[in-house]
Order: structure tokens, then sequence, then C-alpha cells
């Protein structure tokens, strides 16, 4: 393909083939927006039916398919694709990158998880959507009627695809595409955090790719893994799935600190206190992830030896969290604080994310686990780390990256009424679900009794989040009407990074000429040390980029049109579907795709434009 | 760009499948890879090891294999990967017609033990072992099946690429493709080393 031909590509076809991680990041964005909402739809609708004792808004059944969607589709569709939207995008330009190190597995990435997300949601609408939980345990899945569970095993391995190669891109892209002088410890925080999740990724998502295989041949196939009648062992799943789940809550909740780190050290006008020991703090936390899956298991009966040991691996993980949230005050200390939007939501963080932290340490303790275990105390605990942590990231990077991605800047006025709702409505909500649990309210029930005390307190919860409906659609409207806000918008907050050192919207190509790194913040640097304007550490020159492809789009369709043969044991539709896939991938495979040239005639142009 | 990366053959750099930023990002990026592979046979291995004396009423592991058998798989898939080490060896000397005659051996002794490996399965079913006779059953045949279908994976690769660059010569783009070509088929010698060891030895010693 030439350069004009490049330029002159119709919309859609340009969005369905493009390699641009900057275009591929921001479908990231919508399409984990979307299912956000459809998430955030489930949710008020189980809160409804809490609202009252032994109210029947929805069926016992619709509530265990509402409870497994909810949680399925918050942490698979909706979190990580967020903060992978802000990763594609923003890794990049943060490590002065043309792109990512495999432009066209980045785009399959994406197209992997939306085709999964769909395929899964395909469920409600054919029989039923998935009822075990989002964590599936066995037997209850491997024995559930219909084909809810089907779609949720091949819907998250189509998914889990896509965010493992994903995973993988950014570990190279981090490590092979760096600028000259950006060294490993001048990354900046949310960079280092989103490696080391990446990391993460990579070693998690192979256990489940794992437990979904295997409950996938159990159920399809008639395998005996699971069935205690030929042998098999039901605690084999909880394993494999916590060996990934328990790194998953890192891999969430890691990139939303880098973005906190970020948007910290930006309004406090102040360098990030203790670099180096947040970065530490990082891989330490990255490491401990992996050791501390079975205490998701303490009440299983693995003895209390193991129980003490995963006990201790798990508090001590608060050790490095705590560095972390001192780090964060002391940069705050003395620092001139601006408090926008994305520094409210920063700041709203800190003191919910602690009280998550706390009764994750409460949980930690296996004897007293026995009294928490499956009650809305852990509701309200994992509420509060995953919502007072990643959601107020997601929420603090939209903010704050939003000018950046979209060239317009975001109503402070509307951004914070929305986050004083969302932070009332969300401690509203999940405050009182401690005592909930306390008082012994077990988790996933569809409804309760009357008279013993759980009535006012689920009623307050319920009114929560109605408020945090309320703000949500408020950020809608705040996106909608703030458009006409097209002033500064390359460098709104006087940034410190290499991202804002790029030209709003940001060229295909970010940087005409690669930047010469000179410090950790360098953009900072420059202007207070230098010019003002990042030094170039090439000549300028034609610039490759790759071509674009409709490849994904078919390897991702053929796996869907397998799934359903699989789903329905429709043999010749899944050999087709397979078809589909292995031929696509033999023709990249065949067909050298040497990219093309922007001409410097092009970027001079866009230069004096810029 | 194609005909920049068509270099003569004693131009090319030593390390042809490191020589650009593209060859580089998939050399660490296959690494990668194979890390997260370790783990995918790592919980294989680790379900496997739970199941397998849940024989119920089938075969157990001591009625069925055979080290006879899986010594010969063992020295097949052994030897592949000492010839596809010669091919790099060509590669590395510039030497293209040594490197596809090398992998072409490594794609024949895949075909030879897979052939094994069919052969295998079939007898085992007909010993009464079927996929859903009882866990250890199931943990098997997932284990070793995996490992196989990577073996089939591997030899379908490779041969596509000796198709597709039978007259191009050695390139800049062809050099790394071959050699993380390299790097798969090493990957699943080495699972088929601890197949052997904890599937096969434990089975009948242990």
């Amino acid at each position: 393909m030439s350069y004009e031909k490049a330029q002159s590509k119709n919309v859609i076809w340009d969005w369905l083939t493009t390699v641009d991680h900057k275009k591929i990041g921001i479908m990231y964005l919508a399409g984990g927006a979307f299912f956000f909402a459809l998430g955030g739809l489930e949710a008020i609708l189980m809160r409804i039916q809490l609202m009252f004792p032994e109210f029947t808004f929805v069926q016992a059944q619709t509530f265990n398919e509402l409870l497994t969607m909810h949680g399925t589709t918050m942490i698979f569709l909706a979190a990580m694709p967020l903060l992978f939207g802000f990763m594609n995008f923003i890794i990049p330009l943060q490590i002065g990158a043309r792109d990512v190190a495999f432009p066209f597995l980045n785009a399959l990435g994406f197209w992997l998880f939306l085709f999964g997300g769909i395929l899964l949601n395909v469920s409600w609408f054919v029989g039923g959507a998935p009822d075990a939980g989002w964590t599936a345990y066995v037997p209850l899945s491997s024995e559930s009627p219909g084909h809810g569970l089907d779609y949720y095993v091949l819907g998250l391995q189509i998914g889990g695809a896509g965010t493992l190669i994903g995973g993988i891109n950014f570990l190279v892209t981090i490590i092979n595409m760096r600028a000259p002088g950006m060294s490993m410890m001048r990354m900046p925080l949310f960079t280092w955090s989103s490696f080391v999740a990446s990391m993460l990724i990579l070693f998690a998502f192979p256990a489940l790719t794992i437990g979904l295989l295997l409950l996938m041949l159990e159920r399809l196939f008639g395998a005996t893994y699971f069935a205690v009648d030929f042998g098999g062992n039901v605690i084999i799943w909880q394993h494999l799935f916590w060996i990934f789940g328990h790194p998953e809550v890192y891999i969430l909740i890691l990139p939303a600190f880098g973005i906190f780190s970020e948007v910290l050290a930006t309004f406090a006008k102040k360098r990030l206190f203790g670099y180096s020991a947040m970065v530490f703090a990082t891989l330490i936390i990255g490491f401990l992830g992996f050791m501390v899956w079975a205490h998701h298991m303490f009440t299983v009966g693995m003895g209390p030896v193991a129980n003490a040991i995963f006990a201790v691996a798990t508090m001590a993980i608060a050790v490095p969290t705590g560095i972390k949230i001192f780090n964060w005050l002391l940069t705050l200390w003395g620092g001139r604080i601006q408090f926008t939007t994305a520094n409210l939501f920063a700041l709203g963080f800190l003191p919910s994310f602690v009280m998550g932290g706390v009764t994750g340490v409460m949980l930690a303790t296996s004897a007293a686990n026995y009294q928490f275990h499956d009650t809305y105390f852990v509701v309200a605990h994992f509420h509060y780390v995953i919502i007072g942590g990643v959601v107020f990231g997601l929420f603090s990077g939209t903010f704050y990256w939003w000018p950046k991605m979209f060239g317009y800047r975001l109503n402070e006025t509307l951004g914070k009424w929305f986050f004083w709702l969302f932070l009332i409505g969300f401690h509203l909500t999940f405050f009182v679900q401690h005592f909930l649990g306390l008082m012994g309210m077990p988790r996933r029930v569809a409804s309760y009794l009357p008279g013993q005390g759980l009535d006012s307190m689920n009623f307050i919860s319920t009114m929560g989040a109605f408020l945090m409906t309320v703000a949500f659609i408020l950020l809608l409207v705040c996106i909608f009407v703030s458009t006409k806000n097209r002033t500064n918008v390359a460098d709104p907050w006087d940034g410190r990074t290499l991202e804002w050192t790029t030209p709003t919207p940001v060229p295909e190509y970010n940087f005409a000429q690669t930047p010469l790194v000179r410090e950790l913040d360098a953009y900072w640097h420059e202007k207070y040390e230098g010019d003002g304007k990042m030094k170039a550490a090439e000549p300028l020159e034609d610039i490759h980029m790759p071509n674009g492809t409709i490849l994904p789009v078919v390897m991702s369709l053929g796996l869907v049109v397998a799934a359903f043969g699989l789903i329905y044991l429709v043999h010749p539709l899944t050999i087709v579907g397979f078809a589909i896939t292995f031929g696509a991938m033999f023709v990249r495979s065949i067909k050298e795709d040497h990219g093309y040239h922007i001409p410097v005639e092009a970027i001079k142009r866009d230069k004096e434009e810029g | 760009m194609a005909d920049h990366q068509a270099v003569e053959q004693h131009t090319l750099p030593p390390n042809p499948e490191k020589a650009t930023l593209e060859g580089r990002n998939k050399y660490l990026g296959f690494w990668f890879f194979l890390g997260g592979e370790t783990v995918l046979f790592g919980s294989l291995f680790g379900t496997y090891l739970g199941l397998r004396d849940g024989v119920v009423d089938g075969p157990g592991p001591s009625d069925l294999f055979h080290l006879d058998l899986v010594f010969i798989m063992t020295m097949i898939l052994l030897t592949s990967s000492l010839t596809s080490v010669f091919a790099v060896i060509n590669m590395k000397r510039g030497n293209y017609k040594g490197l596809l005659m090398w992998m072409w051996a490594t794609v024949l002794l895949g075909v030879a033990f897979l052939g094994f490996e069919i052969y295998e399965f079939y007898e085992y079913y007909h010993l009464g072992l079927g996929f859903t006779t009882s866990a250890f059953a199931s943990s098997f045949y997932t284990l070793v099946g995996t490992h196989g279908a990577h073996v089939a994976f591997g030899v379908s690769w490779i041969t596509v690429l000796l198709i597709r660059y039978r007259k191009s010569g050695l390139t800049l783009t062809n050099a790394p493709k071959f050699y993380t070509a390299v790097l798969y088929w090493h990957f699943i010698d080495v699972v088929w080393v601890f197949i052997f060891t904890v599937v096969y030895l434990l089975g009948i010693g242990g």
C-alpha cells in the first residue's frame, strides 16, 4: 500500500482494519464502556431485587444469571479492556515510540476481546446466561443445565486469548521500543505498572485457559476431571481458577496505581515521591500476587499449615501497598495541589482504597475468614478495592487523558458533580454491606427474610446504587456537552511526561522525530532546565508505518463460528470456524507485508499546521 | 522494505534473526509466549498429578504403558531437536540449502512422532482406556494430547515456511521466522521430556 492509498480509506473500513495503537486504544475504551454500562445495569437490577425483603422483582434464576454476568462482565469485559484502552493509547506515547511492537497482534487482541464479549452476552437471548457465579465452581458449573456455561467457557476463552496477546505485546513494546535515553528507571509509573501487570497477564492467563479447557471438555465431551464418581476432584478447578484469579486482581489494580501516580504528581506539581521505591513496590506486589491464591479457599479444608502460610503471604502484600500509599501522601505533602476532577478521583481513592485494604487484611486472617466467607463482608471488601481502586483510577485517567485522546477538555463543573455523587453513592452502597455481612447475610442470594435487621441497610445500599447510576449518566452528559472546549488540549495540565509533548490530535506516527530523554519526567525537565521542547534523537526522515489489515477480524470471527459449533456440537460448523481462523493465519504467514512510508514532506506539512 | 531486506547471503549480519527491530521483537515476544506456555503445561501437569490415581474400574498407568514404545518416541523427538539445531547453525553460516534440508528432516521426524502417538492412543483405546473412562484417562489424554496438538501445529507451521520460502534465499524477514519456529520446536521437545518422566516413568515405576 502506498501513502496516498493509506490516507484515502473509507472511515468504517479504516477502523475495522486499523493497526494504529491509538485507534485500537479508543476502540478498547468504547467497547469497555459499553460493557461497563451493561454490567452496571445488571448490578442495578440486582440491587432493586434486594431493596425490600422477599421482593419479587426478578426470579431467583434470573438473579443467579445477573450476578454471574455482572461479575464476569465487569472483570473481563469492562475493567480490563478500559485499562487496555489507556495502556494502548498512552504507553507508546510515554516511552517515545511510534507504535507497539506487534501492531497486527494488537488489533487481533482487541477483536478477540470484542467477539468473546459479544459471544458471552448472546447467551441472554438463547435460553439463559451462565448462572454459576463468575468463579464458576464445579460441580455447580459442570452440572449446570442449558448452554449458559458453555457460552461462559468459550466466550472467556476467546476473550482471554486476546488479553494474553495484548500482555505479550505490551511487554515487548516496553522492553524494545523505548526512545533513546528512556532507561527502565526513567519510565513513567503508568508504563511501569502496566509492564508488571502485563507480566502477571502472561503468567496467570494460561491457568485460566486450562481451567476453561477442562470445564469445556467436561461439559461438552464427557471428560471426568471434576466427576468424583470417576476419580475426579472438584478442588482442582478452584486451584486453577484462583491461580489465575488472584493475579487478575493485581492485573486490574496495578495500572490504576500507575494512573494515580501520574495524576497525583502532575497536580501536586511535584516529582513523584520515592520513584524507585514505587517501582520496587510494584514488582513485589506483582510477585506476591502469585503466592496467595489459596486465600480464596481457606474454608475448603486445606489444613491449618497451608492456611497459615497463605494467610501470612497475603498479609505481606499490605507492606508494599502501604509503601505506595505513603509515597502518594508524601507526593502531596508540600505540593501546590490543584483540585481538578482527575485529581479528586485520585484523592478520593486514597482513603477508599485503604478501607478495602484493611478489610483485606481482616479476610486474610484465616481463622476469622470462616466467619466472613461468602457473606456480604466479602462483597463490600472487593467492591472497595475494585471500585475505590480500579474504577476511580479509570475515571481519573478519563479526565486526565481525555484532551489528548479526543481533542477536547471535559467540563470541570459537571466533572466535580459527577465525582461527588459517585463518591457518596459508592460509600452509601458498600459501606453498609460490611455490616450486612457481619450480621450473616450470605452473598449471591436472591432474597432475604424480613425482621432480621437486614431491611434498612439493604434499602440504603440500593439508594447508593441509584446515586452511582445518576453520577454515571452525568458523566455521559459531561462527555457530550464538553465538545466545545477545544482550546489548550496539547498540554492542558502542565504535564511531566512524553505524551504531552505530542500535538493534539496525535499524528499517526506519534513523533515526527523520536525524542531524546534526558531525565525522569522528561518533558518537565525540558520545560524547567531546557528550552521547553524535546531534543530530537534522529533527523527528520521518511517514517515507516505498518499496513492496515482485515485479517484480525476474520481470525476472531472464525473462532466465534467454531465456538457456536462446539456449544451446539455441530461439528461441521466447528471445522468451518477453525478453517477460517487457521486460513487467515496461513495468509498472514505467507504474505509478506512490509508496510509503507510517510514522506518527509507530509510530516513537515503536519508540523506547520500543528 | 522488501528490496532492502533481500540482501545477498554474504552481506547478511552474523545473527540475521535479530538484525532488525522486527526480528528482535519477534524473538523477545516469542520467549514471553513460551513463558506463558510453560504455565499452560504446568497447569496440565498439575491436573494430571492430582488425578493419576483416579483410575476407578478402568486400566491404570502400569496396565498400559510400554517403555519401549515411549523410548522410540523420545528418541525421535530428541533427534528432531538436534536436526533443528543443525538448521540454525546452517542459517548462521549463510547456507540456506542446509537450513531447508535440516528443517525438512525435523518435519519428517515430527510426523513420525505423531504417527507413533496416534498408534499409542489407538492401542490404549482398545485396551479399554476411553477419554471418559476415568479421571486418569481424561487428564492423561488432555496432557499428552495437548502436547501432540502442539507438535502437529509445529509441523504445519514449519512446512508452510519451507514451502513459502523454498526459493527465496535467506532474508532478514524469514530468518526470524525460522528461528522462532525452532525455538517453539525445542520447547515442545522439553515438554516431552517432562511428560516422559512424570507420566511414563512415574506411571510404571512410581
